[in-house]
């Protein structure tokens, strides 16, 4: 079954310079194997094509149940200089949440 | 002097936050501590800016009004506040609230500690002729790139130089470039007597600061998880660490206050703004996020413990600002039928007059707000165009030079009555030139910089 990560996770965006950040974290600790199998890097970079220009790094923490994302060269120069209304990947989060994974039937 | 627990409540999440939160924090239930982060990236430049109009400016002011609504009761009940509200003038800052507790009848009651030496601008050239490059932490460019451009610079301080402060007896400790999570981890490295390198209980002491620096984003702001349940955001409560001399900690908030204090409120803090979760750097340790441990022990009451860090770097982090160009932002609102269409032809008609009058800029940037300026792509491959009701155009441009973006600002303003129909949005007047102060980043030795700790009697 095809399940948005919406329904899945919840996540929290930041920026550092022209890097947004994305946490995301399994709303319930047992789905997250399936982000950590399925939301990879390179995934992500893929769901964000066209939008952003440098590359993606993943870094887990399963104490928290939970994955960090750094989408470099996302924010138009960021801070001041951006001309985006997100220039600070305050919401970039929410895009991530639009990707679909499988999930199986049980 | 060691303490069982040490309760270190935030009172401002950053420059702008609600000024009801420090009042409410000091008079809403027992602390101990007051911590308020006033100083984002590019604030330090714009008090830099104040501070050359007039040298007794170049702090935030808003923390001068808090303290005198809130000094009568925290000296009363002994609380005691660490703010990096100084900016580019702690000294400045440390007198207007001298004269506002003296203007409060407080006069001998209260001992001011000023934090400073985190400034470098003057330092600059001298740093650089030493052999300091302050090349740019994401580019790897030399700062004379932009050197005649520097507006301010300074270097994060950590938490030692307010623990001296502290232990000097200052009611209030000002400090200009301080890291946010210094502000609380001075408190239990001062109130638990908790050595320098204690690298697992300062990274505990980090963790809790990063925890509360964005005051309500941790207790129910801005939180994803289950938000339309989060009780009562209008009397939201702003978060307290209760901390342990151990390093645990539990976060929480005053009773009878609104907002929620949940693993998932928490976690969703954690990781805000988080680079490698091994290596949360301050000057103070190197926290390692994976090691946390956390536990709801109560309504509201979330619990931390298992914290882990190392060693410090021998570097800080430099903030340096310098002036880069000008920018601009029109934007119009078109009604349905066809909003969308609408204002992509307003846009095409933008471009080619901009085009024709032989302006160049470095960057220029539509969005449709209403459909793609949050998402992009990703939601208009989704969207029912024909079903928007209205879209704002927003129109951006960028240049090193002031005449193209000014002429640009009076492009959009026509279009009201010579572009595609149906459009209004445009009470606010011509679109507003601004500077734009941009960020560099850089690290330099840490033995060249040395923080000043002053006190000031009142």
């Amino acid at each position: 079954m095809r399940v948005r990560l919406a329904a899945l996770a919840h996540a929290r965006s930041g920026d550092k310079g022209d890097t947004a950040n994305i946490g995301l974290i399994a709303r319930d600790p047992a789905r997250y194997p399936l982000l950590v199998e399925q939301v990879t890097a390179p995934r992500v970079a893929a769901h964000f094509a066209g939008i952003i220009t440098g590359p993606v790094e993943r870094f887990e923490l399963p104490n928290l149940h939970a994955l960090n994302f750094l989408l470099h060269g996302a924010l138009d120069g960021g801070g001041t200089i951006s001309l985006k209304t997100d220039a600070q990947g305050k919401v970039f989060s929410t895009a991530l949440l639009r990707m679909e994974i499988d999930v199986p039937d049980d | 002097m060691t303490q069982r627990v040490v309760r270190i409540a935030s009172g401002q999440g950053f420059w702008g936050d609600w000024l009801e939160a420090p009042v409410r924090q000091v008079e809403g239930g027992p602390i101990d501590f007051l911590m308020m982060d006033y100083l984002a990236e590019v604030t330090m430049s714009i008090l830099q800016k104040q501070k050359s109009r007039d040298p007794t400016l170049g702090y935030a002011r808003d923390f001068v009004q808090s303290m005198e609504r809130i000094l009568p009761h925290a000296i009363e009940r002994g609380v005691r506040v660490t703010a990096n509200a100084g900016g580019v003038n702690p000294r400045a800052c440390a007198q207007a609230v001298g004269d506002a507790a003296r203007r409060l009848g407080l006069t001998g009651k209260v001992r001011l500690g000023i934090v400073s030496g985190d400034d470098l601008l003057d330092r600059l050239d001298q740093l650089t002729r030493d052999g300091h490059a302050l090349a740019n932490l994401d580019t790897g460019r030399p700062l004379s790139d932009v050197r005649e451009r520097v507006v301010s610079a300074n270097a994060y301080l950590g938490a030692a130089p307010l623990v001296e402060a502290l232990r000097r007896d200052a009611n209030i400790v000002i400090t200009g470039r301080v890291t946010d999570t210094g502000l609380t981890l001075a408190p239990m490295m001062h109130a638990f007597a908790w050595r320098a390198d204690a690298w697992d209980l300062l990274a505990a002491g980090t963790v809790a600061g990063h925890v509360i620096e964005c005051g309500a984003q941790c207790s129910g702001g801005n939180c994803l998880a289950d938000w339309q349940s989060v009780p009562d955001l209008a009397n939201v409560g702003y978060p307290i660490v209760e901390a342990s001399p151990d390093g645990t900690f539990a976060v929480t908030k005053h009773a009878g206050t609104g907002g929620r204090i949940s693993v998932a409120s928490v976690t969703e803090q954690l990781v805000y703004e988080l680079g490698d979760p091994r290596a949360y750097i301050t000057p103070d340790c190197v926290a390692d996020f994976t090691t946390i441990r956390l536990e709801q022990a109560g309504p509201d009451r979330v619990r931390f413990s298992g914290i882990k860090g190392r060693a410090a770097t021998d570097k800080l982090k430099v903030s340096i600002a310098y002036f880069y160009g000008y920018k601009a932002v029109g934007t119009l609102v078109y009604a349905w039928p066809d909003a969308y269409a609408k204002a992509e032809a307003a846009d095409r008609v933008v471009r080619e007059r901009l085009a024709r009058l032989g302006l160049r800029f470095e960057a220029l940037r539509t969005e449709f707000v209403g459909a793609d300026s949050t998402h992009g792509p990703l939601a208009t491959r989704e969207l029912d165009r024909n079903a928007l009701p209205e879209v704002q155009l927003r129109i951006g441009v960028r240049a090193r030079e002031r005449d193209p973006v000014e002429r640009f600002t009076r492009e959009i303003a026509p279009l009201v009555l010579n572009g595609p129909p149906s459009v209004t949005g445009f009470a606010g007047g011509r679109p507003k030139v601004e500077e734009i102060i941009a960020y560099w980043p850089a690290l330099i030795d840490k033995r060249v910089v040395t923080p000043c700790i002053e006190t000031l009697d009142v």
